[in-house]
């Protein structure tokens, strides 16, 4: 059995190779909208951020008096706010940047492609 | 919600959880893949949104997690933030929401690590490797986060974007730097949360005095660079919770960013270490002889002139620089772009890396103001074409153009690749002032014998164009 540590790495180190290929084949047209998509997918956080936060329950702490949990859960709260954020602006931002770009209209001129 | 848990709890076991979030992992990976080409990014984001829906659902349904009003509406506030910021933001304006994008993955990453030392603190245990993960987890969105408002209040214009450098600058933060690592294996050794604390605000200095000293000409860099940061925060994060998925991400996000460095730098021509030590676009009184001796003549026609000549040629390239953002120009210019091809004139447009504030930042301008992508060209590709173009229409451009940069060892610039403007029969600059650009570079390609400019805003000079090509 491997450690943690040493899966994570392994994983770590993998995806980099993975995300050097698969940027380095992006259109440098896009490069705005990969940054707004990176921001919505590094939002990802929040899966940190809710097991922080839904890991503490609160009749818990009542009985338990315990500051680090109350602290924990407070931390995790604005965690899970900001990580939203990210998501839900990262995502409607790309797809508002995305529906924009179109391609020359040959045959008609241009139609529609108006909002 | 415990019922629910309980039924399907023997099935929930940490390797189940670990497909299910490699499964998200592919669907990001794909959604970024999906970018390569205008045509297939729509479905590509549309991917990375499934992936995350089924992040988060998996992640709700984690015997772990016992408490969800708190979850549920933390989520709803950032939703409703989220989108309305989304929703508003001005494509001019996309810098600045990328940057406080970061800023925010930043600090949450840092309340994540430190959350999850205070369920370690909690829960009596003394584990170093997890103890160092929240550390490295902590530090590095610090930074991110405070590197990242500074961005923002550049791009902004809260601050000043002249770089602010003082001497003993690069000193201190070594100084800060080598604290905030002290305090940090303090806090692993003794498990001291002041330690911690300590940590965490040498880290947000830190992260300040990083930024303060690049000028705003090296905000692409910056943006690039924090986006890059704020996967490796997520990957931190990933590491403490042992959580593959934040870890895969992390890595793309933080391999994107550092990519985007990369061109960047190489744009400009310098390397990545002077970006980050910062002071570029300080001093414009380390001018070329050549340029100062040009002074001496500049030719100025209005823009009647230019639309004339333009009506009249076969082929025309328009070169956008960050003045058509500041000008709100894009529309007025696709006007111009629209009568011209009407007439039978062959319009393109020439996009350097660095124009704009963030990569890319031209091109979402144009396609805001819906200028077919298949018309807009990146350098490599539209280069050669100069030489063989009649009219070229310069909009807020200037370091990017300045030939001083190919001919001139003396330049500042000299050695970052240019788009070669000069090489057309005619070039028309439309400027606000005779200011320099914003590397504080005099551009010598003003002075030449082709060249003419027009000045006023650029919005302004573009639709009188436009008025007078429809006549």
């Amino acid at each position: 059995m491997l450690e943690p540590i040493t899966i994570s790495i392994i994983v770590f180190v993998l995806s980099c190779f993975i995300g050097y290929h698969v940027i380095w084949g992006v259109t440098p047209a896009l490069h705005t909208p990969l940054m707004a998509v990176t921001n919505a997918i590094s939002g990802i956080v929040i899966v940190g951020a809710i097991l922080v936060t839904g890991m503490v329950d609160f009749a818990e702490l009542e009985t338990m008096h315990a500051a680090p949990l109350f602290y924990a859960k407070i931390v995790g709260f604005i965690a899970v706010v900001l990580a939203s954020i990210n998501i839900f602006g990262g995502f409607v931002v790309t797809r508002r940047m995305l529906a924009m770009f179109r391609k020359k209209a040959k045959t008609t001129n241009t139609a529609k492609g108006k909002k | 919600m415990s019922d629910f848990q309980a039924q399907l709890a023997p099935y929930l076991t940490a390797d189940i959880f670990a497909l299910v979030y490699l499964f998200a992992g592919i669907l990001f990976t794909l959604g970024l893949k999906g970018l390569a080409n205008p045509e297939t990014a729509r479905s590509g984001n549309m991917r990375a949104m499934v992936g995350m829906a089924i992040a988060i659902g998996v992640t709700l349904i984690n015997p772990a997690v016992v408490s969800y009003i708190w979850v549920f509406a933390a989520m709803g506030i950032g939703a409703i933030i989220g989108i309305s910021m989304a929703l508003k933001v001005s494509m001019t304006s996309m810098p600045q929401l990328v940057a406080i994008l970061h800023s925010f993955v930043g600090l949450a990453a840092v309340l994540v690590a430190a959350g999850l030392g205070l369920l370690h603190v909690a829960e009596g245990q003394h584990d170093y490797v997890l103890l160092t993960e929240v550390f490295v987890g902590a530090f590095i969105g610090a930074v991110t986060f405070t590197g990242s408002i500074i961005a923002f209040g550049k791009l902004q214009g809260v601050f000043r974007s002249a770089p602010i450098s003082f001497t003993g600058q690069h000193f201190l933060n070594f100084l800060l730097f080598i604290a905030m690592v002290g305090f940090g294996i303090d806090f692993i050794m003794t498990f001291d949360f002041m330690s911690f604390t300590i940590m965490c605000v040498l880290a947000l200095i830190l992260g300040v005095t990083l930024i303060i000293p690049i000028g705003g000409a090296d905000m692409p860099v910056v943006v690039s660079m924090l986006n890059s940061y704020s996967g490796w925060a997520a990957a931190a994060t990933g590491f403490t919770l042992n959580n593959t998925l934040l870890i895969i991400t992390g890595a793309l996000v933080g391999s994107s960013g550092a990519i985007l460095s990369y061109i960047m730098c190489k744009a400009m021509n310098r390397s990545f270490i002077s970006v980050i030590l910062g002071g570029f676009g300080a001093d414009a009184d380390e001018q070329s002889d050549r340029a100062a001796a040009a002074q001496k003549g500049i030719k100025e026609a209005a823009a009647e002139d230019a639309s004339f000549m333009m009506s009249g040629a076969g082929r025309v390239i328009i070169v956008p620089g960050y003045g058509m953002a500041v000008a709100q120009a894009q529309h007025a210019i696709k006007e111009v772009y629209e009568t011209l091809t009407s007439k039978g004139v062959e319009v393109k447009f020439a996009i350097h890396p660095v124009a704009g504030r963030m990569p890319g930042h031209m091109n979402v301008l144009l396609a805001e103001a819906d200028v077919p992508y298949d018309a807009v060209f990146e350098l490599e590709d539209i280069n050669n074409d100069f030489s063989t173009t009649d009219v070229v229409y310069v909009v807020g451009a200037n370091d990017v153009v300045n030939p001083d940069a190919k001919d001139d060892p003396s330049s500042p610039l000299y050695g970052m690749p240019i788009l070669h403007a000069y090489k057309a029969q005619t070039v028309f600059v439309n400027k606000r002032s005779m200011n320099t650009g914003y590397a504080g570079v005099e551009n010598s390609l003003f002075f030449r014998d082709n060249t003419y400019l027009v000045f006023g805003d650029a919005k302004e000079v573009a639709e009188k164009l436009a008025a007078v090509l429809k006549d």
